[in-house]
């Protein structure tokens, strides 16, 4: 299983691109490499290149375009498809690429001679094949001859040739349906059941195929053809289709689709009754304009006027009629871009004002953006014939996730909501190194950069960019946000080593109004000065409290630790030692355990959950957010969306030394394995509180109690990438989003069951144990599973030994970036304590003593140490350029 | 012990332990410090162009200066002994004018590096020669002409050829596998694919191949742009003995690169980098216990099967690194799920 479907560029194909024909013919390879990199960028993971033209040199053209895009990175970081009728174009073609491509395609057309001959040469080559349902006697047309002919050619590929199975993809041929032809009537089922047989008696091959074929009946009616397309990939890939050549912008939402036309759809794609054809051209007439028909929701705001109803439509989300109004205010506007600067810009301003005065909120902003994009993507293709064709834009903003860190949905967020209000934004994604953001700031020549990340060590990576900015001599305005940025670091920290205006944003909120004011030619100068006074004041105030946090010293806190009385317990043997890998874990099941109160946050609506679905202010608007995301939930567990993987261990260990957990390699505690470093409060305590570290709770050597430690690392997040990324190509931001907060979610959900799994059955230390779902996100049972990175152990390296210890990257897929976040970002760590007194608590502030200690434990530098916990120190460390976190 | 007893014992031994490369041919041959006559002998003594600096041609004007490093390594603990061929293709040799010679130095350099291995092989230890194919001067995959991106200074079928005959020679010299090293543009070493798999029709069997990339700066990526995994699936149809990475970072930096082949390759993985990062003399520092202290642990974090040393590397560092990973167990080959594994500068998995 993998749910993913692989997206075929299609535009540089000149018999399928009109403009990429005519550009080819005229030899401008210049602006047809231009139409390749668009492709990549919107998203297709293959690009498709045919040159098959009579009256051009094919072969010639197939080498100089495919040696041209070689020295464009951006265009050639993806696989080719080299497509041609010819084998000599062919075989010219793959004598230029490095990668491995895939041939677009061979059959048995003309005999079994030929296409072995041309198969061994494919293996020498190493290039991946597209076979089509084709032989002596033509093409298959029905399910049993697309499954025959496929069968033999695999047979031929596989075991006459050595070609891999999983190298092959077959095209079983998509034709039009609903053509009159009663013949044709079968062909959407008949591709479909194929694919399934293919599949189930061919399992590693794939299946490819031309989406647009089939509803190439209806040409001229977009909703019907877009229906078409989307009911008919909904039941291919379920049957096993996993690539194909698709324009994401001729898909709508399977769910979207009307209940009545996606009947009479379904009824002629799976050939379900004899009138279905007739019942679906009838149907057609009345869902090609305004879809008037849709029953129960109030449709009075259709009567108004277009602008009116364009308005309406953005202001409340709605999706379904907006190409048509646009089309409408199209044809009556002068030039289509006064459609984009009069009614559209004209409702964003609405729902930029009700968001600012709190009366809509992010989620129903975000929602509103994927309404505007589907309105400007209709008025796209017009504008590209007129002169000045481009909207003017209320300013350019680079944002990025700095380098180490892969969180970005609140980025994507304020991306969204700052494209609503008319700015450019160019996102560069995660782990974005700094010279990359100054490049391209300079060469984009934008108004403002804006850096997110999640980890505590990305604040340290904001500093460096700030540095690099004031070493570049930029002057741009900087803007700071993500989960553990604060006015305060950037204040310290940020701010100082930059001469430009570096700001805090702390919600996506007030990204709006920072942005405007600091591109605003008005505003700007006052609002840079407050900033400044107040970001000076933080600074003062930091500098006199620095000395007032007291600590005891370091060998007191160890004498006060949390001492159990090991003598009358005997720790329970987990039921293996080593290491246990989980695939494909169930994700049906994992709902009820998912901690909403996090995914509200997530989008600006604080509240605890359930409580704030009745809240007055924003209920509703969590309603609605709930109902959404528990509709894509449905859709990510029924189709096996996402994949959840991990793997858990345990060890005996010991603590040495107070601090250290030392970890042996089996059950004689003979050779250790390794060393779990651990840090102790150091904060003043009164009588009978200790100064805690996670060591306490693991029994001392010299005790002789042979006890245990456990470690996880779970991910769920491995495919959340590209099924965002599939959204956002169809102009979907609303669920790209959406997709990766519910990723995010279900990996906390998958920790907790493992840990649940855990205690009941790998280690076993609570068998009888049964708490409802409430007790479980409220932590109500014994034992804990703390994270390197949260407070109790705040140092993100020890994640380092940790993924060793459990070989994470191998046996879970999760990958640690430069600052020690996790990748895919959906994935979540820790370690097992099974005391039924171990507990979670903050480190506090720590001091040198204890610094220079845990340094050398670790054996590296204190200051590197320093660097690590710079927001836990109790001092200032004696390089403070060198250390600028807080 | 004739052709397929020595590849099975070289399967069986790679099961057992890590198998041991030598170290750098180049930078013995400068320690040398050979004249202009060194080179010509008497074979070129009338040769138009100079002709120090091609090694390559040692093997037929001064056989005994190669025998011997062959024989230091040897003694040093090496497994396998490479033939002194990196440059010797039509596409190198025709630099210096010597490209009608490439018959001659591929038969006579395997000669010479089949006969030291024959002589330190004893009943309970194997050794064995292996044929290099270098990378060759040219490269496919850019244009030489920054003003003309699309142009190429040769052609798929012109490395095509030239590595056919480098190859049938080497083979016809006697070598018991090949390894194809120092690929900075996949399209090369794909053409070399192409070449063998057509020598092995030819032949009638199959010699074990370790085709080894290079990356070349610490972007982490090939000359021609690829990652590591894009890299490898661009020649898993070779379907080689084993695959890897030499020269250029040194061990240090080569590491993540090493590993990430260990994660993605279902064959045997080797390495064999420099001596470290080259000073500002161009000279390599590291020390034979600092090489192999690296090795070592990579050894012993199961990411290796084969070992061996590049640019740099000395019998000393050969010695040093057979202590270090002597009693180490050999990475596992692993078991990959079958999927499409396609690629252009970056990899792209499709799961079946």
């Amino acid at each position: 299983m993998s749910g993913l479907f692989v997206n075929i560029g299609e535009r540089t194909n000149v018999s399928g691109s009109a403009k990429f024909k005519k550009l080819i013919m005229e030899g401008d390879f210049d602006t047809a490499l231009d139409v390749a990199r668009q492709q990549v960028e919107n998203g297709a993971q293959i690009i498709d290149i045919n040159m098959d033209e009579g009256l051009l040199e094919s072969e010639e053209a197939m080498v100089r375009f495919l040696n041209l895009i070689a020295a464009e990175p951006d265009i050639s970081r993806v696989p080719v498809m080299i497509d041609s009728s010819r084998w000599s174009v062919i075989e010219a073609g793959l004598k230029c690429v490095q990668g491995k491509a895939v041939v677009n395609s061979i059959s048995l057309k003309e005999g079994e001679e030929s296409f072995i001959h041309q198969a061994e040469l494919l293996r020498r080559y190493g290039a991946a094949v597209v076979v089509m349902a084709f032989d002596e006697n033509g093409q298959a047309e029905t399910e049993d001859q697309k499954v025959e002919i496929c069968a033999r050619a695999y047979k031929i590929l596989t075991e006459t040739v050595g070609i891999a199975p999983e190298d092959i993809i077959f095209d079983p041929n998509i034709f039009a349906v609903a053509t009159g032809i009663e013949e044709h009537n079968d062909y959407g089922r008949a591709f479909i059941e194929a694919t399934r047989r293919i599949k189930a008696q061919m399992p590693d091959v794939h299946v490819s195929g031309g989406l647009s074929n089939v509803s190439f009946s209806f040409r001229g009616n977009n909703r019907v053809r877009e229906a078409m397309h989307s009911a008919f990939l909904y039941h291919a890939i379920r049957a096993g289709m996993d690539m194909g050549i698709v324009n994401a912008g001729q898909l709508t939402v399977y769910e979207d689709i009307p209940a009545e036309l996606l009947e009479a759809v379904e009824d002629v794609l799976l050939n379900r009754r004899d009138d279905a054809t007739e019942r679906l051209l009838d149907i057609a007439e009345t869902h090609r304009g305004d879809g008037s028909k849709k029953a129960e929701a109030d449709l009075s705001w259709r009567e108004g006027d277009v602008n009116a109803r364009i308005s309406h439509a953005l202001v409340n989300g709605i999706g379904d009629f907006v190409e048509a109004d646009v089309e409408e205010a199209r044809l009556q506007a002068k030039r289509p871009l006064d459609v984009i600067e009069g009614p559209l810009m004209s409702g964003m301003n609405t729902v930029g004002d009700l968001f600012g005065a709190g009366k809509m909120f992010l989620p129903q902003v975000v929602k509103s953006a994927r309404v505007m994009k589907k309105a400007v993507a209709v008025l796209i293709p017009y504008m590209e014939d007129e002169e000045d064709g481009t909207p003017s834009k209320a300013g350019k903003i680079l944002m990025a996730t700095v380098k180490g860190d892969v969180h970005d949905i609140g980025k994507n967020i304020v991306g969204v909501v700052l494209q609503c209000n008319n700015y450019d934004v160019i996102d560069l994604g995660v782990m974005v190194p700094v010279t990359q953001i100054i490049d391209t700031a300079r060469k984009e020549n934008v108004d403002i950069i804006g850096l997110s990340g999640l980890i505590t060590p990305s604040l340290d990576e904001m500093c460096t960019v700030a540095a690099e900015m004031e070493r570049e001599g930029l002057e741009l305005p900087l803007l700071v946000g993500g989960a553990t940025t604060s006015k305060l670091h950037t204040a310290v920290k940020v701010a100082p080593r930059y001469h430009g205006a570096a700001v805090h944003v702390p919600d996506a909120s007030k990204a709006v109004g920072v942005v405007g004011n600091l591109l605003s030619d008005n505003r700007r100068q006052e609002y840079v000065a407050t900033v400044r006074d107040s970001y000076q004041r933080i600074r003062d105030t930091h500098a006199r409290g620095q000395q007032r946090d007291d600590r005891v010293p370091y060998t007191k806190a160890r004498k006060n630790r949390l001492a159990l009385d090991w003598s009358n317990y005997t720790p329970s043997r987990p039921s293996f030692l080593g290491l246990k890998a989980i695939e494909d874990f169930p994700l049906d099941g994992l709902e009820p355990l998912i901690d909403w109160t996090p995914f509200f946050r997530t989008w600006d609506l604080v509240g605890k959950y359930p409580r704030i679905l009745e809240d007055k202010r924003i209920g509703e608007a969590a309603r609605e957010l709930l109902a959404d995301a528990r509709a894509l939930l449905k859709r990510i567990v029924d189709e096996k969306w996402l994949s959840a993987r991990g793997v858990i261990g345990f060890w005996p260990a010991n603590v040495v030394r107070d601090d250290d957990i030392v970890l042996y390699e089996d059950d004689t505690r003979a050779a250790r394995r390794d060393i779990l470093h651990c840090l102790r409060q150091q904060m003043p305590r009164e009588a009978g509180r200790a100064n805690m570290s996670l060591a306490d709770f693991i029994a001392p050597e010299e005790s002789g109690v042979e006890d245990y430690i456990g470690a996880f690392a779970v991910s769920v997040g491995a495919e959340a990438d590209d099924i965002a990324r599939r959204y956002e190509e169809a102009h979907d931001d609303y669920n790209a989003i959406m997709v990766k907060a519910l990723a995010d979610r279900l990996a906390e959900a998958f920790a907790e069951r493992m840990h649940q799994l855990v205690r009941t059955e790998h280690w076993g230390y609570a068998k009888g144990e049964a708490f409802d779902n409430e007790g479980l996100i409220a932590e109500n049972y014994s034992g804990i599973r703390p994270a390197p990175g949260y407070p109790a152990c705040p140092d993100h390296t020890e994640k380092g030994t940790l993924f060793k210890l459990l070989d994470a990257e191998a046996r879970a897929g999760i990958k640690l970036t430069e600052s020690y976040a996790m990748y895919p970002a959906a994935s979540v760590s820790g370690l097992y304590f099974s005391h039924p007194e171990s507990s979670y608590f903050g480190l506090g502030k720590i001091e040198r003593d204890q610094i220079e200690d845990y340094a050398k434990r670790k054996r590296i530098a204190p200051e590197e140490a320093e660097r690590w916990l710079a927001p836990n120190l109790a001092y200032e460390p004696q390089f403070p350029q060198e250390s600028a976190t807080l | 012990m004739s052709r397929q007893p020595r590849t099975e014992a070289l399967e069986e031994i790679t099961r057992a332990r890590i198998l041991v490369l030598d170290g750098a041919m180049g930078t013995e041959i400068q320690n040398l410090a050979l004249t202009e006559e060194d080179f010509r002998g008497d074979l070129l003594a009338a040769h138009n162009n100079d002709l120090k600096g091609n090694n390559d041609l040692l093997s037929l004007t001064k056989p005994e200066a190669i025998q011997a490093i062959h024989a230091a390594f040897l003694d040093a603990g090496a497994d396998v002994v490479t033939t002194n061929t990196f440059n010797a293709t039509v596409m190198s040799q025709a630099d210096y004018g010597t490209e009608h010679l490439v018959h001659d130095i591929n038969v006579a350099a395997a000669r010479i590096a089949v006969e030291a291995a024959r002589a330190a092989t004893t009943p309970e230890r194997t050794r064995f020669a292996a044929g290099a194919l270098g990378p060759t001067s040219k490269t496919a995959s850019i244009s030489p002409d920054v003003t003309d991106p699309g142009y190429r200074a040769i052609t798929f079928d012109q490395l095509r050829d030239g590595y056919l005959q480098a190859a049938r020679s080497l083979v016809e010299g006697g070598v018991d596998l090949l390894i194809l090293e120092t690929v900075f543009d996949t399209l090369n070493a794909k053409a070399a694919i192409f070449a063998l798999e057509e020598l092995f029709a030819e032949l009638g069997f199959r010699l074990p191949l370790i085709l080894s990339g290079t990356i070349t700066d610490l972007s982490g990526r090939t000359l021609t742009g690829q990652t590591t995994e894009a890299f490898w699936n661009s020649v898993r149809h070779a379907r080689p003995f084993a695959i890897g990475l030499n020269c250029s970072l040194g061990a240090e930096h080569m590491r993540p690169y090493v590993a990430e082949l260990a994660r993605v390759a279902d064959t045997r993985i080797s390495a064999y980098p420099n001596a470290g990062l080259p000073n500002e003399f161009g000279e390599y520092d590291e020390t034979p216990e600092q090489t192999a202290a690296f090795l070592g642990e990579w050894a012993e974090s199961g990411l290796v099967n084969i070992l061996g040393g590049c640019c740099g590397t000395t019998p000393a560092h050969t010695s040093a690194i057979v202590a270090a990973v002597a009693d180490v167990a050999p990475r596992d080959i692993p078991e990959m799920a079958p999927s499409l594994r396609l690629s252009g500068l970056e990899a792209l998995e499709v799961r079946a």
